[in-house]
């Protein structure tokens, strides 16, 4: 067992993990932030996704020692400071980016991440990023429409309610 | 104008504000003080008898609780299945035992032989390397066909063979339909496979099992669609557990797709194991796992003819269609090649004669059963595909010949024993038309010309049975359920209002949506109105949420109760108004005497029920709490025409999809905004059959496509924006609302339409191809083309 510290969501945070254990695992089963979702053990369904340092990061594919001394940012710590919704949050909501809710975690740090370093990203550019985050219950078009949404684009030309 | 709140209104979905915070209590969220972990030991070879399990070593590893193996299981039940189909001569199928952990023998890869309960998950599985297990490996029955032949390993030692049952559809037709096909001037024949797939919901099943020794009550939270339905197959069924000691809890749920309904092992080895160990047992299935042990869907085989007379009116359908099992009878299985595919095979069309045959099989694979449509899109397929062929083969347009079959006049008696009550289909085909915008396809076909693509369209229609089911009937034909719904109706003193639903939302929205029924009903804002589910505690007995079912069964008991409490509410009323409540009149939530202006606001109605000072204790009790069941008279019957324009490219049998357009009819619609989320996601997950999606096996039994890295998910890269419609309503006649259901839809509709598609762009560049199987990946259209 070794000691490790972080910090998450801009509070310190520290525990006992293995060498084996993963940052989800960290993340949800010693400081309980359970919004992290496991939704694989091949790393491709990105229900995981945190920001690590500022990169997006699949949260089941790191280890919990390798972010020691590291800056992590979980859906926990999205919403404002108030409480509301972020933009990106509120975005799903509108547009109805989400349905049972399991992959909607990942998906809104990917986002968050893609409109970092694409702040007007094309319906095929938020597609294409969205390569790591595995959906079964929307059929992706509300939560392409919802990203673009969250871009400041016009989506009112994308068909749905 | 869009609606502002209740019936018809796109309200925004109140319970994403804690998926989105992360805030939302899903069953892995879950964690009881004190609680062990289990890892099952599972088989990795699909047949073979157990010879030695020696868990003397495991059994000393650091944390090890307990270790439990199939003799644990003697003298407890086994996994129950929940309908009996009676085959062609009027003998009940075969139904093998199902046990909780493999007694003697193993039959699919998955199969849980050995449970290591411990301290840590980490320790569990270590413990679980050191168990010894020696299994002789017998040869495994993979294919259907094989395993029908004389001689064939039996996947069960015990039955007859491995033949679950041969269903004749409707029997007595057999003859005519014959003839028909002696008669027909046309006959278009089409073999096809309906894809074995993983359903696939993004949580991964868990189950958690408490057990408080000083009441002997046991607790269950686990990723259910259905809990009561758990509580009763597990506990009279499988544990002896009676239900007034036993809770099942499903919280948030990440969708479920149908693989969620289903018992399993799992759900009643933690209950059973928290009793033993007296500590909470949790298991919290890996995706790995899941692939091994969640149920599957789909898995036919079939044959269809249709016959046409010289008109090209359809005259005849008959089919022979091969029903995968797996190597057990999972909780629903036998209904679904059977009640819930062979009475659609009608499909939007008025031909007299079908007959419909079913040969379900045992494999050494994992059970199927139920996955999004369950029945209804191996129907659809295999019907609209030989639709599409015929016409084809005719030289006719492939819409003119569908319209030219249509079904007009309803209500309308299928000869395959249901009874279509409204619909418009040239209404939804005109409005695909309309949508898909065909008149402009040959200058987009000429343009992918340009680009070295071929481009082809697709359309098809269909039909399916919701709104699972009347009772009395779901029983005749083999269902050991009822089928109704149930609601209760508690209202607060200060006007609040809470619905304890038995139906259940993994995805559904029914938190938003059916807080809009009751506050329309009312006239009183949304967020007044709580909806409850998921807990056997705390709501009253209900089946839960599958077959489309949610909100036209459930809602129709939500309606009922409501009914009852604003009768009892005007009652109140009148006394204070003292008036007859003949002219109590319920309008925006306050009640007024009729042609008059006094009036008493709801919250004032409801503080007199629970403070009766003023109140007619004569005549009505005190209190305002209504529960109502509901059992349907009918099922309902969504339709629909899907319309696909795909691309393929020559050089390498890519298929792309390039506009896909849905025109339903769900009948009356509560939340416009749910609805097409709803038609988005099963279409997705049709055309993910259509092109991505299949569960292989090889010769042995392994199951090769065991992970997302080998089974093709649809991402969202492969799939376009979907253009969806629902404006063609005929609402249905038989409940409350009018309404019909949506979430299957998508899954039912859209896989003929892609395979349609394909077919055009092949044949439209002079290949002479008419059926690739699904799913269409490259290697299969590039090999069609070039066949």
């Amino acid at each position: 067992m070794a000691q490790v510290s972080m910090t998450v969501n801009g509070k310190a945070a520290s525990g006992e993990v293995e060498g084996r254990t993963l940052l989800s695992s960290f993340l949800r089963d010693q400081l309980m932030l359970t919004g992290t979702h496991v939704g694989c053990d091949t790393s491709q369904c990105g229900a995981c996704v945190v920001h690590v340092d500022g990169q997006a990061v699949k949260a089941c594919t790191m280890l919990a020692m390798e972010a020691d001394g590291a800056d992590v940012a979980t859906i926990e710590g999205q919403a404002n400071a108030d409480g509301s919704l972020n933009v990106i949050q509120q975005a799903f909501q509108d547009h109805h980016g989400l349905q049972c809710g399991f992959c909607t975690p990942g998906m809104v740090m990917s986002a968050a991440a893609l409109l970092k370093e694409n702040p007007k990203p094309s319906e095929q550019e938020v597609r294409e990023y969205l390569e790591g985050n595995i959906c079964r219950c929307t059929g992706y078009h509300n939560i392409v429409k919802a990203i673009m949404a969250a871009s400041g684009q016009d989506v009112t030309a994308i068909a749905a309610e | 104008m869009p609606k502002d709140g209740g019936i018809g209104a796109s309200s925004k979905r109140r319970e994403d504000v804690r998926f989105l915070t992360g805030a939302g209590n899903y069953t892995d969220d879950i964690n009881m003080h004190g609680q062990a972990y289990v890892h099952f030991l599972r088989s990795d070879i699909a047949h073979g008898t157990i010879t030695n399990i020696d868990t003397s070593a495991a059994a000393g590893m650091p944390g090890v609780v307990r270790i439990f193996t199939g003799s644990d299981f003697e003298g407890v039940g086994g996994m129950p299945c929940g309908w009996q189909v009676t085959d062609k001569h009027g003998q009940p199928m075969q139904e093998p035992a199902h046990p909780i952990l493999a007694q003697g023998k193993v039959r699919h890869v998955g199969e849980p032989i050995a449970a290591v309960v411990a301290d840590t998950l980490e320790q569990a599985r270590d413990a679980a390397e050191a168990i010894v297990l020696d299994i002789d490996e017998l040869p495994a029955v993979v294919d259907m066909k094989d395993a029908l032949q004389d001689g064939a390993t039996k996947v069960h030692d015990d039955l007859n063979d491995n033949l679950c049952y041969d269903w004749g559809f409707v029997e007595e037709n057999k003859d005519a339909v014959n003839k028909a096909f002696e008669d027909a001037a046309h006959v278009t024949s089409l073999e096809l496979v309906n894809n074995r797939l993983v359903a696939n919901p993004m949580e991964p099943r868990v189950a958690v099992g408490d057990y408080a020794r000083g009441t002997d009550e046991s607790t269950l939270y686990t990723t259910s669609q259905n809990p009561h339905v758990i509580r009763l197959l597990m506990g009279a069924f499988v544990l002896g557990i009676p239900e007034h000691k036993l809770r099942v809890v499903a919280p948030d749920v990440g969708g479920g797709f149908g693989t969620k309904i289903f018992h399993y092992q799992e759900e009643a080895f933690c209950t059973f194991a928290a009793k033993a160990c007296n500590r909470p047992v949790k298991w919290t299935s890996s995706r790995s796992e899941a692939f091994i042990s969640d149920a599957h869907g789909r898995d036919h085989v079939t044959k269809i003819e249709l016959a046409l007379d010289a008109d090209n009116n359809f005259t005849a359908i008959r089919t022979e269609t091969h029903a995968n099992m797996g190597a057990y009878l999972s909780t629903f299985a036998p209904s679904v090649p059977t009640w819930l595919h062979g009475t659609l095979m009608a499909g939007n069309y008025k031909t007299p004669l079908i007959y419909v045959n079913v040969k379900a099989v045992f494999t050494n694979t994992v059970p199927v059963d139920a996955y999004r449509g369950a029945g209804r899109p191996e129907a659809t397929f295999q019907l609209e595909r030989v639709v599409d062929k015929a016409a084809r083969e005719l030289g006719v347009d492939p819409i003119a010949l569908r319209r030219q079959n249509f079904i007009t006049e309803f209500p309308y008696a299928t000869p395959v024993a249901v009874e279509y009550d409204t619909g418009d289909y040239h209404g939804t085909m005109d409005k695909l038309e309309e949508m898909g915008d065909f008149e402009g396809f040959a200058a987009r076909r000429a343009e992918s010309e340009k680009n070295g693509k071929l481009r082809g369209l697709g359309v098809n229609c269909y039909i399916e049975a919701c709104g699972i089911a009347p009772s009395n009937l779901v029983g005749q034909l083999g269902a050991r359920a009822g089928l109704y719904e149930s609601a209760t109706v508690r209202v607060n003193a200060t006007g609040g209002l809470v619905v304890m639903t038995g139906s259940h939302s993994h995805g559904q929205g029914h938190e938003t949506s059916f807080a809009q029924v009751v506050a329309e009903m009312i006239g009183i804002d949304e967020n007044m109105v709580e909806i409850v589910h998921g807990d056997t505690a705390n709501t009253p007995m209900g089946m839960g949420t599958y077959g489309s079912r949610s909100i036209a069964v459930g809602g129709s008991a939500m309606v009922r109760a409501t009914e009852k409490i604003i009768n009892k509410a005007k009652k109140i009323a009148s006394h204070l108004l003292e008036a007859s409540e003949a002219d109590i009149e319920l309008k925006d939530g306050a009640f007024s005497v009729a042609g008059t202006d006094k009036s008493v606001a709801w919250g004032d109605v409801t503080l007199a029920a629970y403070v009766p000072h003023n109140y007619p204790l004569e005549d009505i009790e005190p209190g305002l709490e209504e529960t109502a069941f509901y059992d349907p008279s009918n099922f309902t019957y969504p339709s629909g025409a899907y319309a696909c324009e795909v691309e393929v490219d020559p050089d390498t049998g890519k298929v792309t999809i390039e506009r896909f357009a849905a025109a339903d009819d769900f009948g009356n619609i509560v939340n416009p905004m749910i609805v097409t989320g709803q038609v988005h996601g099963g279409l997705a997950q049709g055309i993910g059959q259509a092109l991505l999606e299949n569960c292989a096996y090889d010769e042995n039994g392994q199951l090769l496509s065991a992970s997302f890295m080998d089974y093709a998910m649809p991402r969202a890269d492969d799939l376009p924006m979907f253009d969806v419609d629902h404006s063609s309503q005929t609402p249905c006649t038989h409940n409350p609302l009018g309404v019909k259901g949506c979430g299957e839809a998508g899954a039912i509709g859209s896989p003929p339409a892609v395979v349609n598609a394909v077919v055009d762009a092949l044949q439209s560049a002079g290949k002479d191809v008419t059926h690739i199987d699904m799913p269409l990946s490259p290697d299969r259209v590039w090999a069609a083309m070039n066949g």
